[in-house]
Formats: C-alpha cells, sequence, structure tokens
C-alpha cells in the first residue's frame, strides 16, 4: 500500500493551508499521515524539528484513541495543548492524516477553530480522493 | 507505506527496530544518532521510562541522499519490547516499510527472543503483511559478551532458533560498541530502497 502526492493534490492542499494560516493568524499547519509521516506544511515552524514533531503527533493520536475505546468512545478528534508561548491544536482529518496547527497568543483557539472548520471539508474530500487511490 | 511525494521528489520510508525488551535495540539508534553527520540526521526523540526502559518508542530520522532522483528520508523507530506494551508495538508497526529484527544473544534471552519473533509476526499479519515478504534483516547483538561471564548462544544456534525459516540477511553486533550496527542499517536500508523502487516503477506506469 503507497501513497501518492501529485504535484495537482500538492497544489490544492498547499491552497487550503495557506488560506487557513493567514485567516486564522497562526504560525503554521501541518498534515500528518497516521503513520508519522509528514504530508505537508505552510507558513512558518518555528526551526521545530518537523520529523520529529509527526512521529510524536501521529505517536500521541494513537495513545488518546486509545483512551478514548477504554472510555467507550471511538476516538477523541481533537487535542489542544497549552504553552506559555506556542499553542498545539490537533484535529483529525478522516481516518487517514492528522491536521497540527501551531499558533500563539496573537490568536485566539475559537478563531483557529472556526478556520479550521471552514477549510475542512475541502481537505477531507482532497485527502479522500487520495487516500481512496492507495497503490497496492 | 512509504510516502512518495512526486512534487518534492521525495519518498519517506519507515523502519522500525524490534525485539525483546533490553535487546539493545535503542543502543542500536543511539550509536547511530552519535555517529552520524548532523546535516543528514534529525534529533532523536526517545519516549522511556526513569528506567531507561522505552515507554513508547525512539525515532530518529535520516537522509539517504538520492535515488533515481529521488531524496530517500528514512525514518527509524524502536518499539518497547517488554511484554506487555503490545497495543504500543502494533501502533509503532502502523505504516512500516522494513523490520530490523534485533535478537539478544544471552543464553538466558533465547526463549524471548523466539516469542519476539512470534509476536512481530502476529503483529505485521493483523496489517496484513507477511512477515516472509517485508524487507527484514535480523541483528545478533551483544557479541562483545563472548568470552566473559555472561553465556551467550553461538551464531549457529541462533540462525536455527531465527532464521532457519525466514533466511533473510543477519548481522552480528555489538550495538554499545558499534558493531555492526551500520551493517545492519545498510542492509535494511537496501532491502527497503529496492522494494519502493520496484512499487515507484509500477505507480509510474499507472500514471502513465
Amino acid at each position: 500500500m503507497n501513497v501518492v502526492i501529485t504535484r495537482r493534490d500538492l497544489d490544492k492542499i498547499n491552497g487550503c493551508l495557506k488560506k487557513m494560516v493567514s485567516a486564522s493568524s497562526a504560525h503554521s499547519v501541518l498534515l500528518i499521515a497516521r503513520s508519522g509521516q509528514l504530508i505537508v506544511h505552510s507558513g512558518d515552524t518555528l526551526d521545530i524539528d518537523i520529523s520529529a514533531l509527526s512521529a510524536l503527533t501521529a505517536a500521541n493520536f494513537g495513545a488518546t484513541a486509545e483512551i478514548a475505546r477504554l472510555l467507550g468512545e471511538e476516538e477523541f478528534t481533537l487535542l489542544f495543548h497549552k504553552g506559555r508561548s506556542t499553542n498545539v491544536y490537533f484535529s483529525a482529518l478522516g481516518e487517514h492524516v492528522i491536521m497540527v496547527t501551531l499558533f500563539d497568543d496573537k490568536t485566539s483557539l475559537g478563531l483557529i477553530r472556526l478556520r479550521i472548520n471552514q477549510v475542512q471539508e475541502e481537505l477531507d474530500q482532497i485527502l479522500s480522493l487520495i487516500f481512496g487511490k492507495e497503490r497496492v | 507505506m512509504p510516502f512518495i511525494n512526486f512534487s518534492k521528489d521525495e519518498i519517506q520510508c519507515k523502519i522500525v527496530y524490534y525485539g525483546a525488551g533490553f535487546c539493545g535495540k535503542t543502543t542500536n539508534l543511539q550509536y547511530i544518532f552519535g555517529n552520524t553527520q548532523e546535516d543528514i540526521r534529525g534529533k532523536m526523540v526517545s519516549i522511556d521510562t526513569k528506567g531507561d526502559r522505552t515507554l513508547f518508542f525512539d525515532f530518529l530520522s535520516l537522509n539517504l541522499g538520492k535515488i533515481r532522483g529521488f531524496d530517500i528520508r528514512v525514518q527509524l523507530y524502536t518499539v518497547p519490547g517488554q511484554v506487555h506494551y503490545d497495543a504500543t508495538r502494533k501502533l509503532v508497526l502502523k505504516g512500516v516499510d522494513g523490520v530490523v529484527f534485533v535478537a539478544d544473544s544471552l543464553k538466558v534471552q533465547r526463549k524471548k527472543n523466539i516469542e519476539s519473533l512470534i509476536n512481530l509476526a502476529k503483529n505485521l499479519a493483523e496489517k496484513g503483511i507477511s512477515i516472509r515478504t517485508i524487507p527484514l534483516v535480523i541483528q545478533y547483538n551483544k557479541r562483545d559478551l563472548d568470552g566473559t561471564d555472561s553465556e551467550i548462544l553461538p551464531i549457529e544456534m541462533l540462525e536455527k532458533d531465527l532464521n532457519s525459516m525466514l533466511r533473510v540477511p543477519s548481522f552480528p553486533a555489538s550495538a554499545l560498541k558499534g558493531k555492526g550496527v551500520y551493517e545492519t542499517l545498510r542492509e535494511i536500508s537496501k532491502l527497503v530502497v529496492k522494494d519502493v523502487s520496484r512499487k515507484i516503477l509500477l505507480i509510474d506506469k499507472q500514471l502513465r
């Protein structure tokens, strides 16, 4: 099973992410596969090792999914970590992808959530097409 | 599941170091991290307990250079070896492209090695992957204990226990001293890249 991202797919995703970053005043947005691989990112990633961030994000989501199952939930679809200067918001995009938004106190969690909701449907459609044509 | 990004000409592959508790999986990654040029590796991330046992995984990304015009990025993971962390091992195996099975050469660990290999086969099968077809390399670690008070198994016995059916490349090693670490990494990378190259050719044909 392989996932192939063509230039056309990537351009569409980048368009959504750029729109999301500028409308929400977030630092950056990353799309990460549930297996821990970075798909694409947009905005300023603040010199963070984004490969490591991707691996840890997938692990974090996997671990909390187990907590959800213990509580009788299917999954927690979003996670939020508040830091002193940087905050992270994780949201599930379908069953294969996690969206990670890095932002500071210049914007608000409410605005971030609103902007994510606005691009989520469009991204879901693009990603379901990419993952729907996985090649064996 | 390699990620092939035709736009960036980049391929990301995932290699998992698997084996029983305290066999030296983390030590392999630590040696690679400490002896690889900074410009081709990322940070090493470890989620472990205070007793130095891996709680979730270790992670290290490496840039292996270009093959057929594609940048090859390899992500190395370890799993927690302890029996009761099976759910975590399954999570780390998600999307795996190749496995290094690290066997502990200590005689007292013989049964645990076999159990861990069976556990690997079972967990891969749950993801629809056969242990016989996935790129796999076995490493017989802790060979530096030969000649000390700790009794170790001869390579022939380890081969019989673990590799008589699989017949995959195997390497004696001492992860602590670095012997056999790069040989193992080189071989698994070669197998994974070969496997991925075959897939690229197939996909290339499909896309045309």
